[in-house]
């Protein structure tokens, strides 16, 4: 009772405890995640549709530019697209990407973690070990020589179809580790805990007693991680797009975006790298910002700050 | 006349709740501790004892605050609101013992600096001095070698040397009053039975006031000279030991004295507080009629032949090989409705033992078989399903993410013991009636409940695969007497009524006297002695043995009535 007690009011007063800027970063990736979401319904036109492409009017400056277009308020590119629209189908892509690459690198980790810290022995070993030299490579390298390998042997990989999934596959061959690790510690944790021993002397099969025991008690951390790899994941989605192996240019990601314009920013069209470039540092930005107060609220230790 | 040590007058401690409600953990309670004198407070938990021990170190937490009433620490008042005291130190003139040693001790300080950093900071010692303060503290609470201890880690000493070093930090500034909470639960026996002795010595020879909060009757009876025994917050009674514990006026007094297994008597069943409703008893004799009655329903001889068990890295990544024998070749047998018990301090690998026999461990040589068929053999195999653990530690037997439920139907529809979802969970709400539970506590997560219900939960958990044999390591360890009561009474009418084998692993001496019909004493690994409990109380022939009974704290020395058997 003494314990109890006190308890109550002190998580209530924890859950009102968002700073300010959680809140308005929490806002930012709701709103983000919204535009990205309905953009085919909010943009003025769609910059995949190659008819929609008018070199007459390239690289036109933003509407508040002496000789912009009203109807381009930020600008087109040098194909003529309608720069606000790029980026908000840019924003979808490089979202829709760095999610997926978060999906299959933590459903990788868990999966691989769990029998990890389960069996322990040689499965650990062989696991963990692998994890090791996966983590020895830098990302970048690593995704650069997956996309690279996928175009050598599969032609196909460049299209806006097939890109997506060799980027996702790209990013996410080096981040499970990180899930894989985390779960394999909780798991080991937990499996010695009494209940799940005595799931083992009820008899029940190794693999329900992961997913059913153990499973539910090991995902908070992980969805902590995944909060923080988002970002990650998107910026290297875009630092991929940018060195030209991500994203074609006929459905440009951010990365994609900031590339094109990279090539006109000395010829003072400034605009097509830095509006995308400015939405990438936003979004990311704002996700580290609601991952890093996650981390921080489900960290024990750093509990009572 | 030397003021006392301590003196509470009337304090009322509250926690103020969010929706504006007051829970009221401590209430108009009066107490006293003259110098030299160890009061016990003592009662179940939710009592508030360690409010009152909270309160008068100023460590009540966050939203806790003494509402009304009086404290004063050699002679000299307490402020309330801020728990400090005019030229008195918390620390220095209040010294404090708390239960576990692991952790009261930072681990990464020398004994020397634990105890000298206190002196110097409060005495404003030299160096030199408090080191010469600490080797004359560290001699005092008997610790062996104390120049070599002073240079040692908390994670080199025993649990009992810790403990030790705790109290001479605790004596390190000379304080008035000690507050001890629970000293000797993390302890073993003959270490118990020394630091005992120790803090008797403390009161006597430095005339030190020590309030020794504790749930143990034994060890009120063996060192305490006065004893006040509390209720939900309230004082019920108080007055000096032989009168309280061999007289007790207040009926929840009686209630809590009778409810502590005697080491003394075996009693058919443990005096239990409350009655159970006549509810439980029918759900009781409806398992019992599921389980199966007659001669086909026995579980057939549990037999441990000449068992090893070796823990260790042998060969593994990078060679050499470091390998501790737990268990040193154990043989026994429960017979079918045998209630067999396994007794011996930590660490003589009696939960090894028990691991081994559940399966959650290999045996390194040797057999164990049930009923002919060898054990942990085959997944979800009948030898598996027949033999069932009830584990030590409640908090973490229950997954805290499944319904009450769902976790005892989980067996049952493992092993298809009900042809439909909605039978196994009848059958699951009818296990948790027949140990004492309502079935409408199903729907709950296990938070919801307390120590001793989570206790009956994992027993009718582990009777859900309806098992013929059930191992039971320190099941009752971590609860309160009147809850520990009620829970060996339900083991035993499980044996009595479904015909059920126990094996029943306890350090405790007085709980194994009750519950066992033989009794097997460990230590180091290997069985010392083997023999019906009786003739093992009446007649220990091991030196072992005899020093284990003789260091047992029991009430029984203050006069309880005797028991006609």
């Amino acid at each position: 009772m003494s314990l109890a007690a006190p308890n109550r009011p002190a998580k209530r007063r924890r859950r009102l405890q968002m700073p300010v800027s959680v809140m308005i970063g929490l806002a930012v990736v709701v709103l983000m995640l919204a535009i990205a979401l309905l953009a085919p319904w909010i943009a003025p036109t769609d910059p995949t549709n190659v008819a929609s492409f008018d070199l007459m009017s390239a690289e036109l400056p933003p509407a508040f530019m002496p000789d912009g277009d009203p109807a381009h308020w930020l600008g087109t590119d040098n194909q003529g697209r309608d720069l606000f629209s790029a980026i908000l189908y840019g924003m979808r892509v490089s979202i829709a990407i760095g999610g997926g690459a978060v999906l299959v690198a933590a459903s990788i980790g868990v999966v691989l973690g769990l029998l990890a810290g389960y069996f322990g022995g040689w499965v650990d070993i062989v696991i963990m070990r692998v994890g090791d030299v996966i983590l020895s490579l830098p990302t970048i390298l690593l995704a650069l020589l997956v996309s690279g390998i996928a175009r050598a042997i599969f032609p196909e990989a460049g299209t806006a179809q097939w890109a997506p999934v060799i980027l996702i596959g790209a990013i996410a061959i080096h981040e499970w580790v990180q899930y894989a690790r985390t779960v394999r510690a909780a798991t080991m944790v937990e499996a010695s805990k009494d209940y799940v021993r005595a799931a083992r002397v009820i008899g029940l099969p190794s693999l329900h007693i992961m997913v059913r025991h153990i499973l539910p008690n090991v995902m908070s951390p992980v969805m902590v991680i995944a909060t923080i790899n988002l970002a990650a994941a998107v910026l290297t989605e875009a630092t991929l797009s940018f060195l030209g192996v991500g994203m074609p240019p006929t459905y440009p990601s951010l990365g994609t975006l900031i590339r094109i314009g990279n090539e006109f920013v000395f010829s003072g069209i400034w605009w097509i790298a830095v509006f995308p470039a400015v939405t990438l540092v936003i979004l990311v930005l704002a996700v580290n910002v609601v991952g890093d107060w996650l981390r921080d609220r489900f960290n024990p230790k750093l509990k009572g700050r | 006349m030397k003021p006392a040590a301590l003196s509470i007058t009337d304090l009322t401690v509250d926690y103020p709740l969010a929706d504006g409600s007051v829970v009221t953990a401590v209430s108009g309670v009066n107490l006293t501790v003259a110098p030299g004198e160890i009061h016990a407070l003592v009662g179940e938990s939710g009592a508030g004892k360690t409010t009152i021990g909270n309160a008068l170190m100023g460590l009540l937490q966050a939203p806790g605050r003494v509402a009304k009433g009086r404290i004063e620490i050699g002679g000299k008042p307490v402020d309330i609101r801020t728990g400090r005291t005019d030229g008195i130190v918390q620390g220095k003139d209040v010294g404090a013992i708390f239960q576990d040693p692991m952790t009261s001790l930072n681990p990464l300080f020398t004994v020397e600096s634990q105890l000298g950093e206190t002196m110097r900071h409060h005495l404003g010692l030299s160096r030199a001095e408090a080191r010469r303060r600490s080797l004359e503290l560290l001699r005092a609470v008997g610790i062996p070698e104390p120049e070599r201890r002073l240079k040692s880690y908390p994670h080199q000493l025993s649990g009992g040397q810790r403990q030790r070093v705790v109290i001479a930090a605790a004596l390190c500034c000379g304080p008035k009053l000690i507050i001890a909470d629970e000293p000797t639960t993390a302890l073993d026996v003959s270490v118990q039975a020394q630091i005992l002795k120790l803090i008797r010595g403390l009161a006597d020879e430095r005339g030190v006031g020590i309030l020794l909060v504790t749930h143990n009757m034994g060890v009120v009876a063996e060192v305490a000279d006065r004893v006040t025994i509390m209720l939900k917050g309230q004082v019920v009674e108080s007055g000096p030991v032989a009168e309280v514990l061999g007289a007790p006026q207040h009926a929840y007094a009686k209630a809590l004295i009778g409810a502590v297994p005697r080491v003394d008597v075996k009693l058919p069943r443990l005096p239990v507080p409350a009655q159970e409703s006549p509810g439980t008893a029918a759900a009781r004799e409806q398992v019992r009629a599921r389980m199966g009655g007659g001669e086909e329903a026995k579980a057939g001889v549990l037999s441990v032949d000449n068992l090893v068990v070796e823990y260790g890295a042998r060969g593994g990544f990078f060679g050499g090989s470091r390998v501790f024998r737990a268990v040193k070749g154990v043989s026994f047998t429960v017979e079918p409705g045998e209630i067999f018990g396994l007794v011996g301090e930590s660490g003589c690998g009696k939960t090894t033992v028990a691991n081994t026999i559940a399966g959650l461990a290999k045996p390194t040589s040797g057999s164990v078989t049930l009923g002919g068929l060898p054990i942990g053999a085959k997944r979800g195999g009948v030898a598996r399903k027949a033999l069932q653990m009830v584990f030590q530690d409640p908090y973490s037997a229950l997954n805290p993410r499944l319904r009450v439920t769902t976790a005892i139907a989980e067996p049952i529809a493992f092993y298809h013991l009900a042809a439909t979802k909605a039978e196994a969970v009848e059958d699951a709400a009818l296990l948790l009636e027949s140990v004492g539970l309502d079935r409408e506590a199903g729907a709950r997560f296990p938070h919801a409940f307390s120590g001793g219900q989570r206790q009956r939960i994992a027993i009718a958990r582990a009777l859900a695969p309806r098992p013929r044999f059930l191992v039971c390591d320190e099941p009752t360890s971590s609860l309160d007497v009147s809850v520990q009561a009620q829970i060996l009474n339900l083991l035993k009418d499980l044996r009595d009524l479904a015909g059920l084998s126990i094996l029943f692993i306890s350090h405790d001496l007085a709980v194994v006297r009750q519950m066992c019909d033989r009794i097997a004493v460990m230590k180091s690994g290997e069985i010392v002695e083997q023999a019906p409990t009786e003739e093992l109380f009446a007649a220990p022939s091991h030196p072992y043995t005899r020093e284990l009974l003789s260091l047992v704290p029991s009430l029984d020395k203050i006069a309880r009535e005797p028991v006609a058997v």
